[in-house]
């Protein structure tokens, strides 16, 4: 793997909507290269014969029945919401990402 | 505004050979929604149908909701597709107001299905098949409202207002693979496929399919090529194409622009296009670039799905006939020409006519009530003729009335009107508005005598054998009789009257 230079986490950043200054730039970058030779070394250790997971725990098809269950009145729900208009979360019009 | 280069269509397909891919999202119409016990249900008051789980609070734990994976695995087969042995969620990381996670819950690399294929009849009946890439399981977003600025679009918007309601609805993506050799039938074949996807997950009961209300949605990719070229080339996807005629004339109207942009020189971009229903035409979004880094890493909170092979056969046994399969055994049994069916399909009332001689009547009347009185009256109110709710029984009662001699067909059309008014059952409606055909042959000769004295030149023209001519009596004697004599029985007294046979 390659290292994590200064580019990629100011790309980071920015995907993440985190400002960052130079110094911190500076700093994270170090720190992360560090982070991922730590965590390359867990490859060193796994053999071939060890399949790559997602999932530490041998579990699967974990489901719920199609029941309907609680929900929130739009008051509780908009409680914690720093602003809110006609029972709706009011938010900035910030223009389309998704 | 609006101001991009299209070229001809057919210019277009002379020098150019179009790719197309789509993308649709089908909303699953389960009691619940894919990770929390929250019901899925459209048009309630905004933010009732939330809990923890839609709105992303901190600590929740989503779990799986076994009915959406069921019909997830059912959309999948009527896909054609391979299901998968093991398939995992994934999270699409990105920061927009109608995912409060600030992640979508989708699947990356591991579709619950993969590798299928949908065969799409064309309007002349030409199939054409469409390879799917996968079909993925995923969980829809908010809904926002921009509110402030003129248009109620996001440009000039001051806030907008969002209700989670959708939040965490079941959503099933449909990727196809590229479709190439589609060549100038690429719009009708985009209408078609997206018609044909439509239909199955209606079929299967597994969506309520309404396009209007954004159950089935279509994103739709076209790239053009020079003729005899193997690169594709950059494609643009326009977005939220949400009605079949949509999908038609976004898919041209692309191709057009896009066509216009290559004769210029320029490269095409790549990006998403807003399809605009008001101006038959696309606006671009943004380019695809940095913003589509989405991180996807698998889900942590939400183990693998694993669907027994033994599930998967069980699920498989309860699939519905294939559209394609009940349209041909339809045909066969109600015995109409290729023409004919394929109008019938295109007007959008097979199913009633499939309901109207279950209950009792003829498939030439039933096609005959479809075709002939109700499509035109559905087209003037400017809905699906199914809308009308006129009952198949109605229609069963009428032709009787119409068989048995009671009214004629034109007053069984009049009869129809007052149903469809409220009138009450078409029995109450002969009675009420006194219509009866006049069966005694008295009023019927004098109203004839009538006719043919005011006419005496056609009596002649009759007389001398051009029975043809015996229009303008029988209507002389309709028009007295306002409409009430039987037709068939005037012509036959006329013909006697004047000594003629035939």
């Amino acid at each position: 793997m390659a290292a994590i230079n200064r580019d990629d986490v100011a790309h980071l950043a920015r995907l993440a909507h985190i400002e960052m200054s130079a110094q911190e730039l500076d700093r994270m970058a170090g720190e992360l290269a560090v982070i991922v030779d730590s965590v390359k070394s867990v490859s060193e250790a796994a053999g071939d014969d060890v399949p790559a997971t997602s999932h530490p725990i041998p579990l699967n098809n974990v489901f719920r029945e199609d029941v309907v269950g609680h929900t929130f009145t739009a008051e509780q729900a908009l409680s914690g919401a720093p602003d809110s208009d006609e029972n709706r979360f009011k938010v900035p019009a910030i223009l389309d990402e998704a | 505004m609006n101001t991009d280069a299209i070229l001809s269509f057919e210019e277009a397909m002379e020098k150019y050979d179009p790719v197309l891919g789509f993308e649709v999202h089908v909303e699953l119409n389960t009691k619940t929604k894919m990770f929390s016990s929250a019901p899925n249900v459209f048009g309630d008051e905004p933010n009732t149908n939330v809990n923890e789980v839609d709105l992303g609070m901190p600590g929740v734990l989503p779990v799986v909701n076994k009915a959406a994976i069921e019909s997830s695995i059912k959309i999948g087969l009527a896909l054609n597709c391979k299901i998968a042995e093991s398939c995992r969620f994934a999270r699409k990381n990105y920061f927009y107001p109608d995912t409060p996670k600030n992640f979508q819950t989708s699947q990356y690399d591991e579709p619950i299905a993969y590798d299928g294929y949908l065969d799409i009849e064309l309007s002349d009946g030409t199939v054409f098949r469409v390879e799917i890439e996968r079909a993925h399981m995923e969980e829809d977003a908010g809904k926002l409202t921009h509110m402030g600025g003129a248009t109620g679009r996001i440009q000039g918007a001051d806030f907008s207002l969002v209700d989670y309601n959708r939040a965490g609805v079941p959503l099933v993506e449909i990727v196809t693979k590229p479709i190439e050799g589609a060549g100038s039938r690429a719009p009708e074949l985009a209408k078609a496929y997206v018609a044909a996807v439509r239909e199955i997950v209606k079929n299967l009961g597994v969506s309520d399919a309404k396009m209007e209300r954004g159950n089935v949605r279509c994103d739709a990719n076209v790239s053009l090529r020079p003729h005899g070229r193997e690169r594709f080339g950059i494609r643009s996807e326009t977005k939220n194409v949400n009605s079949l005629r949509a999908v038609e004339h976004a898919v041209r109207y692309e191709i057009q622009r896009h066509a216009a942009v290559l004769d210029a020189g320029e490269p095409v971009i790549q990006e998403t296009r807003h399809w605009h229903e008001d101006t038959r035409t696309t606006t671009s979004g943004r380019a695809k670039s940095d913003a589509d880094d989405y991180r996807y890493f698998p889900e942590p909170d939400l183990v693998p799905v694993v669907p027994s092979r033994q599930w998967i056969e069980e699920l498989r046994a309860t699939l519905p006939e294939p559209p394609a399969a009940r349209r041909k055994r339809l045909q066969a049994d109600w015995g109409y020409s290729d023409l004919e069916f394929r109008d019938v399909v295109n007007a959008g009332v097979m199913d009633e006519i499939e309901e109207t001689i279950a209950a009792g009547a003829s498939a030439s009347v039933a096609r005959k009530w479809w075709m002939g009185e109700i499509v035109g009256r559905a087209k003037n109110a400017d809905v699906d003729p199914g809308q009308l709710g006129v009952q198949p029984a109605t229609i069963v009662e009428l032709s009787r009335m119409v068989e048995e001699g009671k009214i004629n067909n034109k007053m069984a059309s009049e009869v129809l009107d007052g149903v469809l008014a409220g009138e009450g059952t078409p029995a109450e409606i002969v009675e009420k508005r006194g219509l009866a055909v006049v069966s005694d042959d008295g009023p019927l000769l004098e109203a004839i005598d009538a006719a043919l004295a005011a006419q005496p030149d056609v009596a002649e023209k009759i007389r001398g054998g051009k029975v043809q001519a015996i229009g303008a009596i029988v209507g002389g004697v309709m028009k007295a009789t306002r409409g009430q004599a039987d037709a068939g029985r005037v012509k036959e007294l006329i013909l006697e009257k004047l000594g003629v046979t035939v």
